[in-house]
This record gives C-alpha cells, sequence and structure tokens, in this order.
C-alpha cells in the first residue's frame, strides 16, 4: 500500500500545506500519507475529527509507542528520562497533571504578570539603546519566555544561553539523531544537578515546590524538562508572527492601540491562523475506532493535521481570513483533551505584555525587510521566523 | 432552570472556562480544577457564555442541564 509523503511547506505563512485542505475537504475528510519517518499515518484534518480523538482514550499519547506518528527515522531521544505528561495516557496522566496545573491557572498567571511587565521592559529598553535594525527575535521573542520560565522553575539566567541552544538544536528537523540526542543528554544533566541542589537546599519555586509536595525528583526532572521545552520557542514563534502581522495591518494595530482589550481575542485569531504546532496533537490508536466512516485500527499512527483543522470551513466563518476580533477559542492550537497545554495562560499574557508593550513604546516601529522577504521556519516542527529585521524613528 | 455541572474529576485545569467567565468560573489554587462561582446562568448573555465554556473545554468537564 502506499500513500502520498506529507507536505509541509506552507502556501503561504498561515495557509496550510494544499495537500491538507485538499485532504480536508474530500467527502470523509481523512486520508493517509507516508511520514519522513516511512511511517503510513492516517491524516485528521477537520476540527471535529481531531477534537473527536482527543478527547478518545483510545488513541494514546505515548511518545515511546514504535507507531506513534515520527517526523525523524531514528526513535525519538527523550527515552533517557522518565514519561513526562506529555507522553502519559491515563489513569497517570491526571494525578501527575494536577500536581502541577496549580503553578498554571489564570488567577497565579495574573500574579506574575508585574515581573513579566518588567521583563519586557527591560528588553526594549535594551533594543532601543542597541543598533538598527535590531533583530526582534533576538532581543525580545526568544529571551522573554525563556527567562520567564527559567524564573519560575528557579533556573538561574546566566545559564539561559546553554537552553536556547540546545532547544532550538532539538526541534530543528535539520539535527541529526545524534546532535538531538547529545542536546537531550546534556540539558538532562544540567537540571539533574539543578534539582539534587534543590533537595539540598529547598527553594521556594516552582521545581522547589514539586520537591517540596514529595514528588520523585525523577519525575521532577521529566517537568522540567517539558516545561523548558513546550514553552519557549512556542511563545517565541507566536511573538514574532504576531508582530509581523500587526504590523501588516496598520489600521487593526491602530484600533488595538486605542482599546487593549481587543489584544486578548487578536492573540486567539493569531494563534488559530498560524497553529505553530501544527502536529503536535498527532496520537497512536490502541485500539480500533471508527471516526468520519474510516476504520483506524489499533496501532495505527494518527497525524492530526491541525492548521487544516484550525482553518475548517465547517467551524470557522471566512475560516481563510484572519479577524482580529474574533475571538474564537475553540481552535486547537493549544490541542484538546486532558492534554490541551498546561502553558496556555502563560503563553497569552506574555504574548498581550508584549503585544500591548512594544507597539505603546515604539509607535514608529517597523519591518526593516518586507514581511515576504522574511525567512519562514517551514523545515522544524514549531512553525515560525528565524529573524525579524525592525526598525523605529528617532525619539522626538 | 439551566444549571452548570462541573465533574472535577474529568478537570484538567486548562482554565478556558475561567477565561470565558471569570464570574461563573474560577480554579482550586491547589489543583487547578474547576469551581462553579455561580451554577445557574443569571441571564442571557450569561447562559451564551456557559454554552460557549461547555464547547471549548478540552476536557469535556462542564454540562449544563435543565
Ligand atoms: C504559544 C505558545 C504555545 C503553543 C502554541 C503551545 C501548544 C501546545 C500544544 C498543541 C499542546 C498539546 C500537545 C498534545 O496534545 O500532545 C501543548 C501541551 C503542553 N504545553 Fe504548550 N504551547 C505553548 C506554550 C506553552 C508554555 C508557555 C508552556 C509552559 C511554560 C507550555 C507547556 C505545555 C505542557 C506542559 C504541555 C503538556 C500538557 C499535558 O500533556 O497535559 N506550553 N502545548
Ligand atoms: S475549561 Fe474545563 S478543563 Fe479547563 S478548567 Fe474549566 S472545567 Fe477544567
Amino acid at each position: 500500500m502506499t500513500a502520498p509523503a506529507l507536505q509541509t511547506t506552507r502556501q503561504c505563512p498561515y495557509a496550510p500545506p494544499e495537500e491538507h485542505t485538499r485532504i480536508r475537504d474530500t467527502d470523509s475528510g481523512i486520508s493517509q500519507v507516508t511520514l519522513p519517518s516511512g511511517q503510513i499515518a492516517w491524516a485528521l484534518s477537520r476540527l471535529e475529527h481531531i477534537r473527536a480523538m482527543l478527547t478518545d482514550p483510545r488513541f494514546s499519547s505515548d511518545r515511546r509507542d514504535p507507531n506513534f506518528p515520527r517526523f525523524t527515522r531514528e526513535q525519538p531521544s527523550f527515552d533517557i528520562m522518565r514519561r513526562s505528561i506529555i507522553q502519559m495516557d491515563p489513569p497517570e496522566h491526571g494525578p501527575a497533571r494536577k500536581a502541577v496545573v496549580g503553578e498554571f491557572t489564570v488567577r497565579r498567571m495574573a500574579g506574575l504578570r508585574p515581573r513579566i511587565q518588567e521583563i519586557v521592559d527591560e528588553h526594549i529598553d535594551a533594543m532601543l539603546a542597541g543598533p538598527r535594525p535590531a533583530d526582534l527575535v533576538q532581543a525580545l521573542s526568544l529571551p522573554v519566555p525563556s527567562l520567564v520560565i527559567c524564573e519560575q522553575l528557579g533556573v538561574p539566567y546566566h545559564d539561559h544561553d546553554f537552553f536556547q541552544v540546545r532547544s532550538s538544536a532539538l526541534l530543528s528537523r535539520a539535527t541529526t539523531a545524534e546532535g538531538r540526542r547529545q542536546s537531550v543528554t546534556e540539558l538532562r544533566d544540567y537540571l539533574k544537578d539543578l534539582i539534587a541542589k534543590k533537595a539540598a537546599e529547598p527553594t521556594d519555586d516552582l521545581l522547589g515546590r514539586q520537591l517540596a509536595q514529595g514528588n520523585d525528583p525523577e519525575d521532577v526532572l521529566s517537568l522540567a524538562f517539558l516545561l523548558l521545552i513546550a514553552g519557549h520557542e512556542t511563545t517565541a514563534n507566536m511573538i514574532s508572527l504576531g508582530v509581523v502581522t500587526l504590523l501588516e495591518r496598520p489600521e487593526e494595530l491602530a484600533a488595538l492601540r486605542e482599546d487593549p482589550a481587543r489584544t486578548l481575542p487578536a492573540i486567539e485569531e493569531l494563534l488559530r491562523v498560524y497553529t505553530i504546532a501544527e502536529f503536535a496533537n498527532s496520537r497512536v490508536a490502541v485500539e480500533d475506532v471508527e471516526i468520519g466512516g474510516v476504520t483506524i485500527r489499533a496501532g495505527d499512527p494518527v497525524l492530526a493535521m491541525s492548521n487544516a483543522a484550525n482553518h475548517d470551513p465547517l467551524a470557522f466563518d471566512d475560516a481563510d481570513e484572519i479577524k482580529l476580533d474574533r475571538g474564537a477559542r475553540n481552535h486547537v492550537a493549544f490541542g484538546f483533551g486532558i492534554h490541551q497545554c498546561l502553558g496556555q495562560n502563560l503563553a497569552r499574557m506574555e504574548l498581550q505584555i508584549v503585544f500591548d508593550t512594544l507597539f505603546r513604546r515604539i509607535p514608529s516601529l517597523r519591518l526593516a525587510t518586507p514581511a515576504d522577504k522574511l525567512a519562514y521556519k517551514d523545515d522544524v516542527l514549531i512553525y515560525g521566523i528565524h529573524e525579524v529585521p525592525v526598525t523605529w524613528d528617532d525619539p522626538a | 432552570m439551566t444549571a452548570i455541572v462541573a465533574d472535577v474529576g474529568r478537570c484538567v485545569g486548562a482554565g478556558q472556562c475561567v477565561l470565558t467567565d471569570p464570574d461563573a468560573f474560577d480554579q482550586s489554587e491547589e489543583d487547578g480544577t474547576v469551581i462553579v462561582l455561580q451554577d445557574s446562568p443569571s441571564d442571557n448573555e450569561a447562559l451564551k457564555r456557559a454554552q460557549v465554556a461547555v464547547d471549548i473545554c478540552p476536557s469535556r468537564a462542564l454540562s449544563l442541564t435543565q
């Protein structure tokens, strides 16, 4: 049996590859594709089907299952640690998630606001003091989420370059198996040391509190690793994509500046149209399941084409249009079901503070390279932009 | 009367309900699970927000009963 190779190059930054929308708009909305690993996977592309899969316990998140959809030929390299919540199924997943989710409630996040504001202001100050054009990615997009999560976990900031280099290597499709394994090992060793120090000398930070609750240091290690990786490049890429999109829409940006209440709905729409973690919702079937008239067999890999689903005309009116006031949160950019992004309210707040502060403080901010000449990340698992040169006028 | 029912056992603390209607929902400080502050929507707008919350709750922990 043959199936066409999965395409990953987008038609434009916010339009899924044509193959994905073609599958979505067939009668069943389901087809088979061959992944870069050589696996043949069922491809789901409608919002309804992806939501159904993500709330069905007959699909597993166990990324160590040899049939879990893979984007590289080799096996994943995270198996040198215990499973983290993103790889767990019920009944293991619930208690493990509940042990940490209290750290990420809407209210807890609001408490972090003043410190995040400070971090954003400091980075904008530094950018304004530096040469023009500046690269927004290095000046703001990458350091802000990294610093925020490092502080929350209790990782010293002077180690943040170390994290950045290794987490980008992990996410790049170009990294060799060897390189990936090395990055994982180095991060693991570093975190292991840090956690041992915190176990010996308790600290009042997320990792310290996990240990104080009596959680096994090996489980705290897997969690720390996951939290550092999951929220860094993702949030960074949304910052970069969001700034470019808003700069390209001066009228809507002006409306946003006038009324900060517009920012959160705009963020939701940006999350939907870009769906940067487009394949993160993939699963493997552990029992036979029928979805959309197709029988998926136990052991079949299932690829979620979440970007196509977030542009599904059956779920969204004028699905291909960016409507910054749409405010729909029924998208799957943060996933759906029990694994829905644990850090989503942190991500929303970081994006909100960055957009509000950046456009308020630098009204003349503009791209120094036209949007269509920017280097978009078609070659990595998390969509984004490599570099965003920006410039601004002298202060009056 | 329509009532909002939460199955705390299913809830995964994503907070989507709190974002939808902070007057009707909160999250436990301890494990992030949902706390229903107002279980009967006071007007049509509140009912609409409750319906949105039910639809977007990722763990299907919320429902409306008649
Ligand atoms: C805009 C930024 C972000 C996007 C687009 C995003 C996207 C996602 C998606 C799609 C999932 C579901 C994966 C699955 O179902 O297997 C997920 C899960 C997760 N995310 Fe995020 N994420 C973002 C930011 C963050 C941040 C800031 C953090 C933490 C600091 C974080 C931590 C997590 C964790 C721990 C999970 C696993 C939850 C579980 O398995 O129960 N994410 N994210
Ligand atoms: S939206 Fe659902 S899962 Fe999230 S906190 Fe509310 S009830 Fe719990």
